[in-house]
């Protein structure tokens, strides 16, 4: 098998930084346009009832406090008044507040659902090459690590952002009306402010994106390890083990102290520029008010500075969320790309009907099983022909590779006839496996054709061209769930009659009797606590309970000891009676009483015909079978 | 935090302290700066004195440096102490594995190691920071900022004597309820995963069934539910901005009222007024961290217990100080061994197993599906210790060798066999570091591993994918060959280590053994009789127990389970010649 790994690094900020964003927004708008509106007018008079705070303060002192300073008997009704109005807007504040961090929970959620769905969605209609080509931590750390930070990003970061958005535009207009000199200078520290986030924030950022790259190394250097430490264990491999991984985390170490060393200096550094704005403006202001210049009364300057004061902090809010909205932004990117990834063509047009057949041999189709499959055409004037299903596989000239210029398979030409059971021998890399990756389009041909009951492979709906497979894969993979919902996975419609008798027929019943909750034996993690042979016993009773049509077994009892062995194909073959099958075996006593078995050699067929035949040709086949005889 | 996990600081403890300090100092300054604030606004501006703002501007500019000072110096060094404090658990942990015996590894799932590596470590560091950071911080500017306004007004001083515990167990409530809530999604978040993960796996059987649509349809369900579990937990958080925007602007409302009454009163400058706020603002921002430190110690709680699981699980098997380091001779021994996996009450594996395996014998194993042959040569490089009896390898009980050097001279080839990435030279290696390339090649043509590795592209620097997918099932079985051989060990173990490589091969390589290595003992476990007719002793496993022990033409004879086999396999083929 072809796996280049492309180990996919977290991807750098880039142009596509920005498109990546809209399409997020594109994503929140879209799914909650309503409430997104409600929210971002929800936050913005949040922001505004904030701000009246320091905003109220001033004309609460001017118009109703100072002029009832040294009267005999104030009255206090205004001021009182006042203070209720302001009650009024703090309560919508709140109120606010309260709405759209409920609303923000429903939409963070609901985006990272839809998120996750499409991402899953998409992942099932992409073509066995992509999971060739990226390995499984990869992809798995789409769905954890990347998403994580989107879910922080759009419930915290976004609505953050947007409130010190306002705030900054707010306070910046009071800072406006009350003198536009002084403002000069906010101008002017809020560029500085711009610079040095951008700085300490571009830093920050580029040893995140590191601390991701050196954390995603650490992450494979632990799975491939903790994978093969019984290997470790075996061959004293502790120490040196110790050793790369020592490296990896001092890598892993570096990049994350850096990290959170500019992400914690950034809040002190802007906190203090704001304090070194304070000192500037109050000199400033004391200056020119005192020289009477610009219109700058003391009440306005005290006022001003409140402003001041409050002005920096939502820049510091804005440069704290600027870390997890580049990693957000950047693990958006690479689930993007899943999503974008180009699904399995499909171009198939013929579809697998149940059929019954009348006295006249016509096929008629049906809706329940019978036994007798149909491949159903449809022509372009909507009349249909059926065309039955007898299990004939042909190859003309095929050539294929895994990658085009690395051919595996050589203008292989065979031909399966209706109910025929056929082998393939070959030593290890010949191309056997890749033979039955083809007929099931797992991957398609560069050269050939191959036909399937007359009816070009191509040509066929590829859900019912492999649902007309049953296939017993050489890596038996088994799913988190009881061992009857394990075998049910061939057919979702089997009684548990049914899988009792697949079970037995591939001699599994027995082992899993003695089970302690037999059939309803919870498996997790693929079944580690089966062994091998237990497994593989499982998976051909899955494949049996699917009773499909034609059966491909790749292996399918490797790890089976040889007496288990001979009963389950005793108990296939009566299965398969009359329909045919492709077997893929190591042990030539498994495929002894095939029709015809196949030899290849470096992805050519050298010789074909049965075993009396092939003895009798006394070649390749012949040595094969007799080798051992031949050497000892 | 756990105390088994706060010995990994080490020698980050250094920062772990500084770094509260400094932010003590930097909070101090926080506290003064508004109080120079209020100055400058109140006799500087007031009265118009440029003199006074310039003197209090260059003392606050002053305070500004040390803040800055202090605060950069607390930064750098809380991420230096939490980033250091998390290598080191990671440290810790690998090692710790490394110590493991196969039956610790066993209690622990590879991706829960994993998981406990990557996402709780990341969780500690965070609180670990957090805490050093904020834990000093919030206290401190609480009470220095309730002193402040205590200075400045007793009245609002004495509200805050009530809110502060007011709104702090409101927070504590509220996180406490979400908690629960988030402990149930993180569950099914690995449910989620485990659910992706089998998906990823499984590709091939999920096409080959043509399950996509139901593969969906479960994952929608389980989704959907975390989608449910988890804004139910995120509603319960929601809470907190408005409670805590509530009790803000009571606060500054309440003030603002006492506040007013006083400056008409003439108790009270505009300036302190706005002290007040800032103080009161203080407060209620540090009381909102408290509860924010409080939240992510609490989710970092599940992860230090999972890492702590790991660090105070006890390695099964230590070496004493006067273990045996010389293996004698590739002699073994079973002495009425028993085995369970599950220890002394558990069922028995193997059942009174006794064995006498002369030095450079070949010994074949053969039994069915679940007979117990991998337990059985577990024992030899004591992988796992007998539950009773006793395993002997050159005249010494196992247990009384120093591992490195037991294991060193038993080579065994695992059934579930891994490459590692990397390049061949450096897999093989893996036998012994300092083996030159023609070494390295030699192993590789006794087990018939040269042939198909000349033929890549890049030979022997040829790169091993994760997983080792890149090359066929066949060529990692005799790449794991080589490397075993590479050791040049006095005992050799191969269990079912050719049953993906055709007969010719593994003849082949059996002859190697015989003509190359005579002197080490040779023990196969196969499933062909092929692989083991010709050894000098075959030993036929029943459920744990020896139906038999002889040379093939004794076993035929006498062992009516080996005849079966033997004639299934053998007799066949004999006919057609």
């Amino acid at each position: 098998m072809s796996n280049e790994k492309k180990t996919k690094k977290p991807s750098r900020l880039s142009k596509n930084t920005l498109k990546t964003a809209k399409r997020l927004l594109k994503y929140v708008t879209e799914t909650y346009k309503l409430r997104f509106v409600l929210v971002f007018v929800c936050i913005l008079i949040s922001s505004v009832a904030s701000i009246s705070v320091s905003l109220s303060l001033k004309y609460m002192l001017d118009d109703f406090i100072i002029p009832l300073i040294g009267q005999e008997s104030p009255d206090f009704t205004r001021f009182y008044q006042a203070l209720a109005v302001l009650g009024c807007v703090f309560l919508m504040g709140v109120l606010s507040t309260f709405i759209y961090t409920r609303m923000m929970v429903y939409i963070g959620q609901g985006v990272l659902k839809r998120v996750r769905d499409d991402m899953f969605e998409h992942m099932q209609t992409l073509p066995i090459r992509y999971f060739d080509q990226n390995t499984n931590g990869s992809i798995m750390s789409l769905y954890t690590n990347d998403t994580d930070t989107l879910r922080q990003m759009i419930s915290q970061s976004i609505p953050q952002a947007l409130m010190s958005f306002f705030t900054i535009i707010v306070t910046f207009i009071a800072m406006l009306v009350l003198s536009p000199l002084l403002t000069l200078l906010a101008v002017a520290v809020i560029g500085i402010l711009i610079l040095v986030t951008k700085a300490i924030g571009g830093n920050s950022g580029k040893y995140f994106v590191r601390q991701q790259v050196a954390l995603a190394d650490v992450t494979g250097f632990v799975e491939e390890r903790m994978n093969g430490q019984r290997v470790v264990k075996v061959f004293n491999h502790e120490r040196k083990s110790e050793e790369e991984f020592d490296a990896l985390n001092e890598a892993l170490f570096e990049s994350a102290a850096n990290a959170n060393k500019y992400a914690n200096i950034m809040g002190p550094v802007i906190g203090n520029i704001g304090n070194l704005q304070f000192v500037l403006t109050a000199v400033l202001g004391g200056t020119l008010s005192v020289m009477g210049v610009g219109g700058i009364t003391l009440g306005v300057m005290a006022s001003y500075l409140q402003f001041t004061k409050s002005f920096t902090q939502p820049f510091m809010q804005v440069a704290q969320q600027f870390n997890s909205i580049v990693m957000a932004l950047a693990g958006a990117e690479r689930i993007f790309a899943l999503i974008d990834e180009t699904p399995e063509a499909d171009e198939g047009t013929v579809t697998l009907v149940n059929a019954t057949k009348d006295d006249n041999g016509i096929l008629h189709e049906c809706k329940e099983r019978t036994g007798i499959w149909a491949w159903k055409q449809t022509a372009s004037d909507g009349t249909a022909s059926y065309t039955e299903l007898t299990g004939d596989v042909r190859f003309k000239d095929v050539t294929f590779g895994y990658n085009p210029d690395k051919i595996i398979l050589k203008d292989i030409s065979l031909f399966a006839k209706p109910g025929q059971k056929l082998a393939f021998v070959g030593s290890t890399g010949a191309g056997k496996t890749t033979i039955t990756n083809l007929i099931n389009r797992f991957y398609d041909i560069q050269n050939g054709e191959i036909r399937y009951d007359g009816i070009d492979i191509t040509k066929i709906k590829k859900d019912d061209l492999r649902r007309s497979l049953g296939i017993v894969l050489q890596d038996t993979h088994l799913f988190t769930g009881t061992i009857k919902d394990n075998i049910r996975y061939g057919n979702l419609d089997a009684t548990d009659e049914q899988i009792y008798n697949a079970a037995k027929l591939a001699h599994a019943d027995q082992f899993i009797n003695m089970l302690p909750h037999g059939y309803d034996t919870l498996l997790s993690g693929d079944g580690e606590e089966l062994s091998q042979g237990q497994r593989q016993l499982i998976s051909i009773a899955r494949a049996a309970v699917a009773d499909p049509p034609v059966l491909i077994l790749d292996e399918a009892t490797s790890s089976i000891d040889t007496r288990t062995e001979s009963i389950v194909q005793k108990g296939m073959d009566n299965l398969m009676k009359g329909r045919t099958v492709f077997v893929i075996a190591h042990r030539l006593s498994t495929i002894r009483n095939s029709n015809a078995i196949i030899v290849l050699d470096h992805g050519q067929i050298i010789e074909r015909g049965d075993h009396e035949d092939l003895i009798a040709q006394k070649g390749t086949y012949y040595q094969l079978y007799t080798g051992k005889l031949e050497l000892s | 935090m756990n105390k088994t996990l706060l010995k990994s600081v080490r020698e980050y403890k250094k920062q772990s302290f500084l770094t509260p300090f400094f932010v003590i100092l930097e909070v101090f300054m926080e506290v003064l700066i508004p109080l120079e604030m209020a100055k400058i606004i109140d006799v500087g501006i007031a009265n118009g004195n440029l003199n006074y703002i310039i003197q209090r501007g260059i003392i606050l500019v002053a305070m500004a440096m040390l803040a800055l000072f202090f605060g950069v110096t607390a930064g750098n060094m809380a991420a230096v102490a939490a980033a250091g404090y998390s290598k080191n658990l990671r440290h810790d942990i690998f090692y710790k594995i490394q110590q493991f015996s196969f039956k610790n590894i066993d209690h622990f799932s590879t991706s829960g190691l994993v998981t406990r590596m990557t996402t709780d470590i990341t969780n500690v560091q965070m609180a670990y920071m957090m805490s050093i950071r904020l834990l000093a911080r919030a206290p401190i500017m609480i009470i220095l900022s309730w002193v402040m306004t205590l200075v400045l007004n007793k009245t609002v001083a004495m509200l805050f004597l009530i809110v502060i515990p007011l709104l702090g167990g409101t927070l504590i409530f509220i996180a406490k309820k979400a908690h629960p809530h988030f402990i149930k999604v993180f569950d099914e978040y690995d449910v989620l995963n485990n659910s992706v993960q089998e998906n990823v796996n499984a590709s091939r059987v999920v096409k080959a069934f043509v399950r996509e649509d139901y593969e969906i349809d479960k994952f929608h369900i389980i989704s959907k539910y975390v989608y449910s579990l988890f804004t139910k937990a995120e509603k319960i958080v929601a809470w907190n901005s408005p409670v805590m925007q509530f009790t803000m602007y009571v606060v500054i409302l309440v003030i603002v009222a006492i506040g007013g009454n006083s400056i008409v009163t003439g108790t009270m400058q505009t300036g302190e007024l706005t002290s007040i706020i800032v103080y009161s603002l203080q407060i209620l921002m540090s009381l909102m961290m408290v509860t924010f430190v409080f939240v992510m110690i609490m989710i970092a709680e599940a992860s230090t217990d999972r890492i702590a699981e790991v660090l105070n699980e006890e390695p099964e098997m230590q070496d004493s100080d006067d273990a045996v380091k010389d293996v004698a001779n590739g002699e073994i021994i079973f002495d009425h061994v028993n085995f369970s996996y599950a220890g002394k009450d558990g069922t028995l594996s193997l059942k009174d197993v006794c064995l006498h395996i002369q030095s450079g014998q070949t010994i074949g194993i053969i039994g069915g599906t679940g007979s117990a042959k991998s337990t059985l040569v577990q024992l030899i490089p004591r992988l796992y210790d007998v539950t009773g009896g006793a395993v002997k390898v050159g005249g010494v009980d196992v247990r009384n060798y120093n591992l490195e050097a037991l294991r060193d001279q038993v080579s065994m080839v695992l059934q579930k066999n891994v490459l590692f990435s990397g390049t061949i030279y450096e897999n093989i290696r893996w036998g012994n570091e300092s083996a030159t390339d023609e070494e390295v090649q030699n192993v590789c043509k006794l087990a018939q591993a040269d042939g198909f590795v000349q033929e890549f592209p890049n030979g022997y620097n040829t790169q091993i994918v994760q997983g080792g997918n890149n090359v066929s099932g066949g060529q990692k079985q005799r790449l794991c060959i080589a490397r075993a051989l590479l050791k040049k060990p006095k005992i050799l173990i191969l269990d079912d280590s050719t049953s993906a490589v055709d007969t010719k091969t593994d003849a082949l390589i059996r002859k190697a053994f015989r003509e190359e290595i005579p002197d080490t003992t040779k023990i196969i476990i196969a499933q062909r009789v092929s692989s083991i007719e010709d050894a000098d002793q075959i030993i036929v496993l029943d459920d744990g127990k020896i139906t038999g022990i002889g040379t093939s033409k004794e076993l035929l004879k006498t062992n009516e389970i080996y005849r079966e086999v033997y004639e299934s396999q053998v007799k066949g083929g004999a006919e057609n010649e």
